[in-house]
């Protein structure tokens, strides 16, 4: 077995074992089946919600949990071993930085992609039953891959987090700031952009400001996809621009990787 | 005819402004132990982790089954090394059992070697069980298990026999005994060991950074003319009236005699007619290692004095 797959073996097991991977499985299924019947109360009808709206409930709540549990699951994936004294060990193993912290991401990010695949296609499958899967399946599929981009790409800022910090506190104190900021300063900020200066941001900047927040990305992608009637807020300027679903996915892809780089240079500077 | 596994030429390191290790030069041979003394933050732990290839060495030569550990072509030779950090607490959740089969696989040891080991270390009923529920001295077993994974060539024991208990510590020397003669070399590591003398070939001496001393316990102990300490019974005072024994004396009934001397004084016992017992002890590893420290501490003051 190579050691990368050893020790994503590992992560994963650990995973099942302290019922991370079941409880976030519940979690996303609740939330999605939840959202699939009664989101429609929240808009004030009385009759089934539309695909499009389950979709924009979906993700205006997903952008908000999926980054917080990706870090809870990671932030203390490699401080906690240094505390422990594992990792100075698994440093004199054959294994090297490169390969200790991918073979994590493999671990960690499997849990977080079965989980959400599972999670949230089980209320696909439900709304499938009760519809049809023609329309169903492709905004769910753009939906569950954009999740997943999203908790990989917060599963790497636990990592780079993990490893600037020598105790667990600090990470996890870290990883609320973290959270915080992408998910509420980064659009409060941008807010007061398009309010504050008048034409200070066109609608192409805004966009090109967003992709900055892997979060922002992730609504953006995924209300661009939908009915525009559904979307209000910065996002429906944004959302009538002119980059294609595909740019945007690309994107996203790089803010998976980024985190992950930036994590191996702050490892291998890493004294121990 | 033996192959040298470690070689360290004038190494040394240093953390920002501390002077972590000086000018140490050492030589391991296949199948050799060295014991690897020092008081707290002498350096002990740094040396090892260079060997180890953790940590880059700030100046000088070091070579590990002859290359640098920091090479990428000494990644095949960690395989042959075997490693037991000083404070470690495995993943709690895990059992003993799972926790050998990780760094097992990690180490590409063979799978049947972990019913083995935990055997051997005497955690056969306690595999199953979730390493959070073991003593400090079944986490200590469990961590010499690790480090015994894989038939390792070289170990660096790191406060191997702490919080092992009397016959625990026995049988980990046995171990010990049985990879030296299987050709493997290995560092034990501690401030002081209760009965490590006769299971280790040198012993070197840290202090503050710097090899305070190096060599077989016959040398140092013969370098340091440490007395040897005679206690007699039966006597009763005829040892004061004795002018030559009487200078020798540091207590009733006990005296400490140079080396040299040792034998002509046991004669001269021998010839008191009411001499009951008599109990004969060379200087201890501890005695070596307290006058070597002391010794460096005052080189250091002149040294700074001047």
């Amino acid at each position: 077995m190579t050691p990368i797959l050893a020790v994503a073996l590992k992560e994963f097991q650990d995973g099942i074992r302290n019922r991370w991977f079941i409880s976030i499985t519940l979690i996303f299924s609740l939330l999605s089946i939840g959202l699939s019947y009664y989101a429609s109360a929240a808009s004030g009808q009385i009759a089934p919600p539309s695909l499009s709206t389950t979709i924009a409930s979906l993700s205006s709540l997903s952008v908000f949990i999926i980054p917080l549990i990706a870090l809870l699951l990671c932030y203390d994936s490699f401080v906690g071993e240094q505390e422990s004294g594992t990792l100075l060990l698994l440093l004199t193993y054959p294994i090297s930085h490169g390969q200790l912290l991918l073979g994590k991401f493999l671990g960690m990010g499997s849990i977080i992609t079965l989980a959400t695949v599972l999670g949230f296609g089980s209320a696909a499958l439900l709304l499938g039953f009760n519809s049809s899967f023609a329309a169903v399946l492709p905004a769910f599929s753009l939906f569950i891959l954009t999740s997943i981009l999203l908790g990989l790409t917060f599963v790497g800022f636990a990592f780079v987090i993990s490893l600037s910090v020598s105790e667990k506190s600090k990470a996890a104190g870290l990883s609320l700031i973290v959270w915080l900021f992408f998910i509420l300063v980064f659009d409060l900020v941008l807010l007061a952009l398009l309010i504050g200066i008048e034409n200070g941001v066109s609608q192409q900047g805004l966009v090109q400001l967003m992709m900055l927040n892997p979060a922002d990305l992730f609504r953006l992608i995924n209300l661009a996809a939908l009915d525009t009637g559904d979307v209000n807020g910065v996002l429906a300027v944004a959302v009538n621009s002119s980059h294609s679903a595909m740019t945007l996915l690309l994107v996203m892809l790089g803010w998976v990787i980024a985190p992950l780089l930036a994590a191996m240079a702050v490892f291998s500077k890493k004294t121990i | 005819m033996s192959e040298t596994i470690i070689l360290l030429e004038q190494v040394n390191k240093h953390y920002q402004k501390i002077n972590a290790l000086q000018d140490i030069d050492l030589r391991l041979e296949a199948g050799e132990v060295l014991g690897l003394f020092g008081h707290n933050g002498a350096g002990k732990t740094t040396m090892m982790k260079l060997i180890l290839g953790i940590i880059k060495v700030s100046a000088g030569n070091i070579s590990v089954f002859g290359l640098d550990p920091l090479d990428k072509q000494a990644w095949a030779s960690r395989k042959k090394i075997g490693y037991l950090p000083e404070n470690v607490s495995f993943y709690d959740q895990l059992s003993g059992t799972e926790v050998l089969t990780y760094f097992a696989r990690l180490k590409s040891a063979p799978k049947n070697q972990i019913v083995e080991l935990l055997e051997k270390v005497g955690l056969a009923d306690a595999k199953d069980r979730a390493a959070k529920t073991y003593s400090k001295g079944m986490r200590q077993r469990l961590g010499l298990a690790q480090a015994f994974l894989g038939n390792p060539k070289l170990l660096l024991l790191d406060e191997p026999t702490v919080g092992l208990d009397p016959s625990a510590t026995q049988e980990f020397y046995s171990s010990v005994d049985q990879l030296k003669s299987s050709g493997a070399s290995i560092i034990l590591c501690s401030h002081v060991l209760p009965g490590v003398e006769q299971h280790i070939d040198r012993a070197m001496i840290l202090s503050a950074g710097k090899s305070a001393a190096i060599g077989s316990l016959q040398d140092l102990r013969d370098a340091a003319q440490l007395p040897v300490s005679i206690k007699t019974k039966g006597i009763n005072g005829a040892l004061k009236n004795n002018a030559q024994l009487a200078g020798f004396m540091v207590a009733h009934n006990h005296l400490l005699v140079p080396e040299s001397q040792k034998v002509q004084i046991i004669r001269q016992l021998m010839e008191f007619e009411n001499i009951s017992d008599i109990q004969v002890e060379a200087a201890s590893l501890e005695h070596i290692y307290q006058h070597y420290l002391a010794d460096n501490k005052r080189s250091i003051e002149q040294e700074s004095k001047l």
